[in-house]
């Protein structure tokens, strides 16, 4: 408890895009609860605070942390170990932290392919070739950044975790269902769920709350949406040969992009108890392939250019496999 | 490695490694992996482990019962063959002796390690490996009840040939109702177009016809003739089966089978089933006189009436008024608790084999033309005569295997086609005497009297050539192949190639699936192999059963036979019908994909993809469920779920992430070795 008597609660960005935190603020007036129920003691994009007040701080002193972005470096690293000491919930928050999200898909590469991609790229203007270095010689001594790890891992592969909150960002309606839920605990007006759930989506797949409706279904090809001259605003889109992944993807949002006519690329992440979500999505397009003839369906699948960006775009940190290869050989 | 947790932490599980004679103890060290399994895997809950010299015979189930009782087993592993093989030996003995069947597992190391591999090190290692894996998975196993369905008394037979109506009687005369469907106007099949039957050259008719006037009065056997089924539903115990009965335009009720009918019918048409294309039969027609049932049918598209609108002669001379120009087809839905499948096959069309000439060079018979020619009752009043109807050959050559063991249309040996054109062979010589020959590549005469009537045929002068034929023509080079057609052949016995002119060609074609042997298969939910044939349960053990339970087969949709062995497997399946008629109820393996409604979306990803038909849809709520009766436990659908929300029992992703856990926590010491080295 703070010396004004509210629980203190604290969120944090790791390898993330800010969009997370964006979100929260997104909830409207519902952010003025968090004020008046919580003492906001560490939120680097909305508050300054340093490390050391953090470090300060007793153990568990912390209610609530929500924890966005997956651990790409050692100062991300840092951060988890540190306000996992500090907190008493502490809650996976957003797909980054969850399962990796789409700074996971660098797993696809190694350290030295994403710093070309980032330092010596047509893109890119760097004529003194300038590199990360983790370590530099100045007058002053040496100084470090922080090391850039190979792997990206999520936040329960570093440590453990409570909660966890999918979604890219998480809707902010269930943002504010879960602030009330809290609150609500605080007050002693509701228990909080068994550790580990999800929390702030539902328990079943994005194609629950979609309305397009529904045929059994049988694929004869894959299309990109904007190759599509007219689209049929009532019926499934996948049915239409549009590679959506609802089917696959935990409910929650409401199903906003395919309601909007756009498909669902997955950023609510796996359904419950599924253990690797891309697995599950290519063996069920596999099952609805329309022909027979190995020609055919090879024809079918090179329908689908970026397989990896199908399957995994924010799964690949968190799934079975996690990265490519040459990536673990490092 | 993570650590692995036995969930309750006290299952006590014990290990049996199988030595199968020397088929698994010559390339694994069972030994050795008993052992193994005793000291490595105590910490997984491994109480005792065992190897014996055969574990399925009854001493070696005895080791299991009484470990269970004496050492208080929750658990049990068996590393021995396929579960295919004897999972349901083990589980057995385990429910003896009190565990239930469901907590056993079986671990194959014969067809899966020892009979594929050749380093007996490796082998071994392999073996315990997926030892581990079985270990791990078992914890995880739960106890599970068998689900009993009643059995519905009646049986579905389809197909009239002699297969089927062996089996029709079979299961009637045991007081059971039987529906037999016949897609002809009359039952009979192929064995109602021979003669003769190899090897003892009984009249076909005089023992066929008394089986056909048997199925149509029996008082148990309700015949439908012309007809098809066009839906299944159901699982077993409780098919409920859709029947079309073609309109056959004729009133059973008023019909007596007089046959006016047909001699006034003014339409004559080649009759490309029954006579095989050599004879005609009328527009209103019965296939031949002994047709069971005597009622005809009007052939639509020849009758005169229904394509021009005028004759109605077979109404006019009709005695009882039988004929009806208005009845439509009929659908009956009948209930059955089993069904039969004997709709036999369809012969090889040798048009495609161009360089024998059939169908180009008149005087190329088909084997089933042959056999009309022959037939007392056939086109020709048993005559064996050339295409012109009159000329009666002076030499004919009989070419076997057309269309089988022959790698551009069957690989396999169609079983039938020496035996009948060593029957051809005596035919000839007792009806013509003209000069025979035949050609083979082999001689199969295998089964009772069967060699002994080859020794018969040679006796009797037939001249055998062991060659493949290359080529039937009619293109003459010397003066002595004018007017013939000239067989050229490699004579591979004496090394030389001969061209031997004869007046008539017998292609003795393959047995084929029926053209519609996939849409059948697929009706019916049973499967089909790569050639079409329908695929027995086991090849072997279980022969007339099909994966499908509740589904047989009979005769030649399961593979080319002969009349003994169709008959015999008529029998056979009536026979595993009965058996379950009189259970009264089945239990069914309780392996079964369930749905958690909560977790569906409705998606529909799976609803397509059930080969069982076991998967439904309900609208008004949007969920998939999955009859429990149905479900064969294949997995397809659980693999399908992009949501998860389907599961298997005993394939839980508990289950087999623990056994690929266990396989992990073997260290491959080969590989070591195969380092240093």
């Amino acid at each position: 408890m703070s010396a004004n008597g509210k629980p203190k609660f604290a969120m944090y960005w790791a390898a993330s895009c800010g969009g997370c935190e964006i979100a929260v603020l997104n909830t409207g007036e519902k952010i003025l609860d968090v004020d008046a129920n919580f003492d906001v003691v560490f939120w680097p994009v909305a508050m300054d605070a340093k490390y050391k007040d953090v470090e300060a701080m007793p153990d568990k002193s912390i209610l609530l942390t929500l924890f966005n972005g997956g651990i790409r470096n050692q100062e991300n690293e840092a951060m988890a170990h540190l306000l996992r000491r500090k907190s008493q919930i502490l809650v996976a928050f957003g797909s980054c932290a969850c399962e990796g999200c789409i700074p996971g898909l660098a797993n696809l590469s190694t350290t030295e392919q994403i710093f070309d991609a980032v330092y010596d790229s047509i893109t890119t203007d760097n004529p003194q070739n300038y590199r990360p270095q983790y370590q530099t010689k100045v007058p002053e001594g040496d100084i470090h950044i922080p090391k850039f790890y190979p792997v990206l891992r999520t936040l329960d592969q570093v440590i453990d975790v409570d909660y966890y909150m999918p979604g890219c960002p998480p809707e902010s309606h269930q943002i504010a269902e879960v602030i009330d839920l809290v609150i609500q605990v605080i007050h002693g007006q509701a228990s909080l769920p068994p550790a580990g759930s999800v929390i702030g989506a539902g328990n079943s797949t994005v194609c629950d709350e979609c309305p397009r409706q529904r045929n059994v279904k049988t694929i004869k090809g894959f299309q990109r949406i904007q190759d599509i001259a007219e689209l049929d605003p009532d019926l499934c889109l996948l049915e239409q040969g549009i590679p959506c992944n609802g089917p696959a993807t935990r409910s929650g949002c409401g199903a906003l992009c395919p309601q909007a006519g756009a498909q669902c690329i997955g950023c609510y992440g796996p359904a419950e108890g599924v253990v690797d979500y891309g697995a599950r999505l290519m063996s069920a397009f596999a099952s609805v392939i329309d022909s027979n003839d190995p020609a055919e369906i090879e024809q079918i699948l090179d329908q689908l250019p970026d397989p990896a960006g199908q399957f995994y775009r924010f799964n690949l940190a968190g799934s079975l496999l996690r990265a490519a290869k040459p990536v673990w050989k490092q | 490695m993570t650590e692995h947790t036995n969930p309750e932490g006290k299952e006590r599980i014990g290990v049996y490694v199988c030595h199968c004679g020397t088929n698994i103890a010559g390339m694994v060290d069972v030994e050795d992996v008993a052992t193994w399994a005793a000291r490595e895997l105590a910490d997984r809950g491994v109480v005792i482990a065992r190897d014996y010299k055969f574990m399925c015979s009854s001493l070696g189930q005895e080791l299991i019962e009484q470990d269970i009782k004496e050492e208080g087993l929750t658990r049990v592993v068996v590393a021995a063959c396929s579960p295919h093989l004897h999972e349901a030996t083990f589980r057995k003995a385990c429910a003896n002796a009190g565990l239930n069947p469901y907590l056993c597992e079986l671990v194959s190391i014969r067809e899966q390690v020892s009979w594929v591999h050749t380093d007996k090190v490796a082998a071994t290692e392999k073996s315990k490996a997926v030892l581990s894996g079985g270990v791990e998975r078992v914890i995880h196993h739960e106890p599970l009840e068998p689900l009993h369905v009643p059995i519905h008394p009646a049986t579905l037979v389809v197909g009239g040939g002699i297969a089927g109506i062996q089996a029709a009687i079979e299961v009637a005369d045991a007081g059971y109702p039987v529906y037999l469907v016949e897609r002809e106007p009359s039952i009979g099949g192929h064995m109602s177009q021979f003669d003769k039957t190899f090897p003892t050259l009984d009249c076909s008719a005089c023992i066929l016809t008394p089986k056909m006037v048997t199925a149509g009065t029996h008082p148990h056997i309700k015949l439908f003739s012309y007809s098809e089924v066009t839906n299944v539903d159901g699982y077993v115990g409780n098919f409920t089966v859709t029947i079309r009965k073609k309109a056959r335009h004729v009133n059973e009720e008023l019909c007596t089978g007089c046959g006016i009918c047909q001699e006034k019918c003014p339409k004559k048409v080649i009759d490309d089933v029954y006579e095989a294309g050599l004879g005609y039969r009328k527009a209103v027609y019965t296939p031949f006189p002994q047709a069971v049932p005597k009622f005809p049918v009007i052939d639509v598209p020849n009758c005169i009436y229904f394509q021009k609108g005028t004759c109605k002669a077979c109404e006019k001379f009709c005695p009882t008024n039988a004929i009806d120009f208005q009845q439509e087809d009929e659908y009956v839905t009948v209930q059955v608790g089993n069904i039969i499948l004997a709709t036999g096959f369809d012969l090889f069309d040798p048009r495609v084999v161009s360089q024998y000439g059939y169908g180009r060079l008149a005087n190329v018979f088909t084997s089933l033309e042959f056999e009309r020619l022959t037939n007392a009752a056939g086109p020709t009043n048993g005559e064996i005569v050339l295409r012109d109807g009159v000329t009666k050959p002076t030499s004919v050559g009989i070419l076997h295997c057309v269309g089988s063991r022959d790698r551009n249309y069957n690989n396999y040996c169609s079983v039938i086609c020496c035996m009948q054109s060593l029957k051809f062979a005596h035919l000839v010589h007792e009806r013509t005497g003209a000069t025979v020959y035949n050609f083979y590549i082999d001689m199969r005469t295998a089964y009772k009297e069967y060699d002994e009537f080859y020794q018969r045929v040679l006796e009797e002068g037939t001249l055998f050539v062991r060659g493949k034929v290359a080529e039937v023509t009619d293109a003459a080079r010397l003066p002595q192949e004018e007017g013939k057609l000239i067989i050229q052949v490699e004579d591979t016995l004496a090394s030389v190639q001969r061209r031997i002119p004869v007046d008539m060609v017998v292609l003795s074609a393959a047995m084929v699936p029926r053209h519609d042997a996939h849409e059948v298969a697929q009706l019916f939910g049973i499967s089909c192999s790569s050639n079409g044939w329908f695929i027995e349960k086991h090849p072997k053990l279980d022969p007339v059963a099909t994966m499908t339970e509740g589904i047989f087969i009979a005769g030649c949709v399961q593979g080319p036979k002969d009349i003994p062995s169709s008959v015999a497997q008529g029998a056979a399946a009536s026979a595993r019908v009965l058996g379950r008629i009189q259970q009264g109820e089945i239990a069914l393996e309780p392996v079964r994909a369930t749905v958690d409604e909560s977790k569906c979306s409705g998606c529909r990803i799976c609803n397509n993809l059930c080969p069982y038909n076991a998967i439904l849809f309900h609208e008004d709520r949007m969920v998939t469920e999955i009859n429990p009766a149905l479900c064969q436990g294949c997995g397809t659908c659980v693999a399908a779920c992009p949501a998860g929300a389907i599961s298997g029992t005993c394939f839980s992703n508990e289950q087999i992430f623990a056994q690929i856990e266990g396989l992990m926590r073997v260290n491959f010491q080969h590989e070591k070795l195969a380092e240093m080295a």
